[in-house]
């Protein structure tokens, strides 16, 4: 090879050699056993270096693989399709803060870490919880995270999950915990969708280490008894750990008001586009307890001060991660998702104290005006009566996968099936009223057509 | 000379001012008309959350303003040892448009394009690595490593057998422990010898019956090949036990040898070192954890697979279960796989000879210069060169922090210091293929001079930043009970003397 943009020194090579004092690149790798030098070049890519054009011309190649739809899904279950306006891609693409690394030299990454700290802070108010870190991977991870930080804390190898939580964190979090031979013990859901309190009253014995509650939950259910929940387990000696989609905060009452120990949940709906689940964004916080913050994973940013006394940022708390403590680190997270809280930090400058709150209400309205429509025109109804958010489980009189193929013939992508008959589906803003009376209309000729034959 | 910009720019809560806003939502009127917003009382939010409100231009300026006081490689060189701080192609955002609207649980007939993408990933980085199988859940190098380190605790279990001990080399990163502990192994180390490498002696001593696996990066974070590694890979498999690649040096070694012809079972890679990922100023990135033979069907699902229906998921029969909550960092993948594409097999296979040729470069530059040490000297260094300033220390009370800010003011971001924890003083330094030669050189004369500044006027070296947006930070108050600020909620409620020390 001669020349390549990503390769500046090939031209320079024979130079290069002759500073080192080698005669050739081989005697660079002279001490790597003959048999395993690699005598042939990898198989990859497409045969030769491809040009911008040509690699622009494959992506396009692939996307036209995959299926054009009318409108984006009306797919939740853990992220859900938002629109993220431009300036928080083009923030984002500042090279400045996208090919930076996490800012071990603080004094030349002061906006990185100011806007850190925003996005900790941001999350702090809409959490009201005083200590957040600066990201995880997903939620998925921060509720295994929480669950590891639960076991440091107390020892006790039981948590109690509800199955209304969402089954893919569950099963993110079992095989986290399955290590430490930590066991996620189960608690029903009653018939309004919500955690089964007498079911979670007769499992929550002294050797449970923290209840765990997610609101909204997997079906979209807002779950209303979170107080009675924290009471049963703080008089057990538990700890709880309050997953909350940051979003609906807007609107319901944020963990810290409920006093919970830990709360978590993914910021995805805050400006970050789907890519098929990552990157994402995993939230983790705490209350103001040197208990729980000393056992706190990941990075955390604070406000201190420099040498000339000005206001500056630094990460803090740094004893507690895998460079400093090793086998004894909180976590053994360090590469994170940095850029991610950044996009969400812009996102929520935009949209501003009243944009937030008619956001969620916008949302709202979408999947009630939806749930209506269905329930209106008696072709399904809720699976449970509690009140929801965004998503809402419907069941159906034919068979769900019935009404999925004939959506995906009409361009529409429907809800996320969880039984034969039903799927939670999730309604944001960029399901215009258009959309929805579409889907409806569509689900409705399925359901008629079965009835009639 | 190189400046970085300083604004005085307040918090985004500052900005007091009340009614504006930065972006419009789409919104119904009928659908407002129908139905209402009716939360029950019990969890309504009373106190709404305290956000700004900004106009649109208020919140770029603000943002724009931050950035110009950040340093990434498109800024300048950033020789961060162990982390390949390399440049990212700016083709790699075009890939964007290929996942970012994919929501993760679509009906998979609805993503092929995407599916296919994967798949080709899948079998590239398996063929660079020399393992059967590679698995996309990991969002990152040290979820790979937790990933492996279950696998091989499952291995183990599915034989009947309880390991406790995961060996890890002295030299490893804080990761390889921390991900050993969380899987509930014991962490033993095992000691280098006297040429940097891992002692052989040592670790036939150490290994037996009780022995799960021994997790090794090669090169290792000194950048020095472990010649003897057919030698570790026969010792451990002698007990059945697992050898672990720790993928974040592969950089070095790129094309020019495999860890699966070496000896190893299991392999993550960091696409955001190796293939060019942007770093994102912390994450996100994207990993890799392939593993081969029995092995493979210990990796967390799903996997992609195809067959003459197009493409499907897989689930490994003896799987782990899931590490991330969807597929991983998906979008990430898509940007090293245009990567790859750029490169094209020849490039691909001249990173590892390129990156070693930066670094044996530099090491010739460098060579010699009073008060830089290099341990274990005499061999040839791969992707990093690690060097030690205990002697400048010693000779002149400057540290390698401090060298470390004396490089900020001449425009260099500094290289990784005090790792690995077997060298006093280190200053690891990893330049990779894409810095030109000239940048080399100055780099090496930057370093020069200071090192000469210090033994001149070490007051003036150990005053340094000053051409950076702050002087050096206070770590005390950042980190004392009393004042330290996590958020603006805490500095608040502290003002208003309704928080007391985090003890
Ligand atoms: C040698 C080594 N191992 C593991 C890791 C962990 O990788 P990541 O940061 O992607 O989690 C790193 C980088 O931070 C590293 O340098």
């Amino acid at each position: 090879m001669e020349m390549h943009p990503w390769l500046p020194n090939l031209g320079d090579l024979r130079e290069m050699l002759k500073e080192i004092g080698v005669k050739d690149v081989e005697e660079l790798f002279s001490d790597i056993p003959k048999e395993i030098v690699l005598k042939r070049e990898l198989n990859v890519g497409y045969g030769r270096p491809l040009s911008e054009y040509e690699i622009a011309r494959r992506l396009e190649e692939l996307s036209e693989m995959n299926a054009k739809l009318l409108y984006p899904p009306f797919l939740g279950g853990g992220v859900c399709p938002h629109y993220v306006p431009y300036a928080v891609k083009m923030i984002i693409s500042r090279s400045e803060f996208y090919t930076a690394y996490t800012p071990y030299q603080p004094e030349a990454n002061q906006g990185l870490l100011q806007a850190l700290f925003e996005y900790q802070s941001y999350m702090a108010e809409l959490l009201q919880m005083e200590v957040v870190n600066s990201s995880l991977y997903d939620w998925g991870g921060a509720l295994a995270e929480a669950i590891l930080m639960v076991n440091r804390i107390n020892g006790k190898k039981k948590v109690i999950v509800p199955t209304n939580a969402n089954p893919n964190h569950l099963k993110v979090a079992e095989t986290w915990v399955k290590g430490k031979g930590i066991e996620l013990v189960k608690v029903k859901y009653n018939e309004e969708g919500k955690i089964d309190v007498e079911d979670l009253e007769k499992k929550l014995t002294d050797d449970i280490g923290a209840v765990y509650l997610q609101t909204p939950n997997f079906f979209g259910v807002f779950e209303t008894e979170v107080e009675g929940v924290v009471e049963l387990a703080r008089k057990k000696g538990a700890l709880t750990i309050m997953g909350v989609n940051p979003l609906a905060l807007a609107l319901i009452k944020p963990p810290g008001e409920y006093n919970v120990d830990i709360a978590i949940g993914d910021a995805q709906e805050l400006g970050i586009p789907l890519s098929m689940g990552g990157p994402s964004l995993g939230v983790f916080a705490t209350r103001w307890d040197a208990k729980l913050v000393r056992q706190m994973p990941g990075r955390i940013v604070g406000l201190t001060k420099d040498s000339f006394g000005k206001e500056g940022f630094t990460l803090i708390l740094q004893t507690r991660e895998q460079f400093a403590r090793r086998e004894k680190a909180t976590s053994n997270i360090t590469t994170n998702e940095a850029l991610m809280a950044i996009a969400v930090a812009v996102y929520l400058s935009l949209l501003g104290r009243n944009g937030l709150k008619e956001l969620a209400e916008e949302v709202y309205l979408r999947s009630h005006y939806a749930t209506k429509l269905v329930e209106s025109r008696g072709i399904g109804k809720r699976k449970f009566l509690g009140d929801f958010f965004e998503e809402v489980t419907l069941t159906f009189p034919v068979e769900y996968q019935r009404i999925h193929e004939k959506l995906l013939k009409a361009g529409l992508h429907g809800g996320l099936g969880i039984d034969d008959y039903s799927a939670v589906f999730c309604f944001t803003e960029v399901h215009p009223k258009k959309a929805i009376d579409l889907l409806v209309e569509k689900v409705e000729e399925v359901v008629k057509n079965v009835e009639a034959s | 000379m190189w400046r970085q910009a300083k604004w005085d720019e307040p918090l985004i809560f500052e900005y007091k001012e009340k009614g504006r806003r930065g972006m419009l939502i789409p919104r119904e009127d009928e659908i407002r008309k129908a139905v209402s917003v009716n939360i029950p009382d019990k969890i309504r939010r009373e106190r709404e959350a305290e956000l700004p409100e900004l106009s649109e231009l208020e919140v770029i300026r603000h943002y724009i303003r931050l950035s110009q006081m950040s340093f990434g490689v498109d800024t300048g060189m950033m020789p961060l040892g162990s982390c390949t701080m390399k440049y990212n192609p700016k083709v790699e955002e075009l890939s964007q448009s290929l996942v970012e609207n994919l929501h993760p649980l679509q009906d998979i007939s609805t993503v092929q394009g995407a599916l296919e993408m994967l798949y080709e990933m899948q079998e590239w980085i398996a063929e660079i690595t020399g393992m059967d199988k590679c698995s996309f859940q990991v969002p990152a190098g040290s979820a790979g490593e937790l990933a492996g380190v279950l696998m091989i605790k499952k291995y183990h279990e599915e034989k009947g057998r309880r390991r406790d001990e995961m060996l890890v080399a002295d030299t490893a990163h804080g990761t390889n422990p921390a991900s050993a502990a969380m899987a509930g192994f014991k962490v033993v180390y095992i000691k280098s010898n006297n040429r940097g490498l891992v002692d052989l002696d040592i670790l036939k001593e150490v290994v037996n019956e009780n022995v799960a696996g021994f997790m090794l990066t090669n090169p290792n974070t000194l950048g020095l090949f472990e010649e003897e590694i057919l030698e570790i890979s026969k010792v451990i498999h002698s007990v059945d036990g697992v050898l672990y690649y720790d993928g974040a040096n592969l950089n070095g070694i790129l094309g020019v040898a495999r860890p699966g012809d070496m000896g190893f079972d299991v392999v993550h890679v960091n696409l955001h070192k190796t293939f060019a990922v942007p770093h994102g100023g912390g994450g996100p990135g994207a990993g890799a954890i392939c593993a081969k033979g029995e092995m493979a069907e210990y990796l967390p699902y799903p996997i992609v697979e195809k067959s003459s229906k197009g493409y499907s998921l897989y689930y490994p029969k003896e799987s782990i279960g899931k590490i991330s909550t969807f597929f991983g960092n998906v979008g990430n993948v898509a940007r090293a796989y245009t990567y790859i594409l750029g490169l094209g097999p020849q490039g691909v296979s001249a990173v590892g000879k390129m990156s070693t040729v930066a670094t044996n470069y530099l090491i010739s530059k460098l060579r010699g210069i009073r008060g830089l040490e290099l341990p274990f000297p005499g061999k040839y260094r791969k992707h990093e060169v690690v060097f030690s300033a205990k002697p400048l220390m010693n000779d002149t009370g400057v540290t390698a922090f401090d060298v470390a800010k004396a490089l900020l003011d001449r425009g260099f971001y500094a290289p990784t210091i005090y790792f690995p924890p077997i060298v006093d003083e280190a200053l690891m330094i990893e330049p990779t293929e894409t810095e030109t030669r000239e940048t080399l050189d100055k780099f090496a004369n930057a370093l020069k001079e200071i090192l000469a500044e210090a033994y001149s006027d070490p007051k003036k070296i150990s005053s340094t930043p000053l051409n950076t947006s702050v002087g050096r930070l206070d770590q005390v108050t950042a980190n004392h009970p009393t004042t330290v600020t996590p958020t603006y909620l805490v500095k608040k409620l502290r003002e208003e003397n309704k928080i007391g020390a985090l003890r």
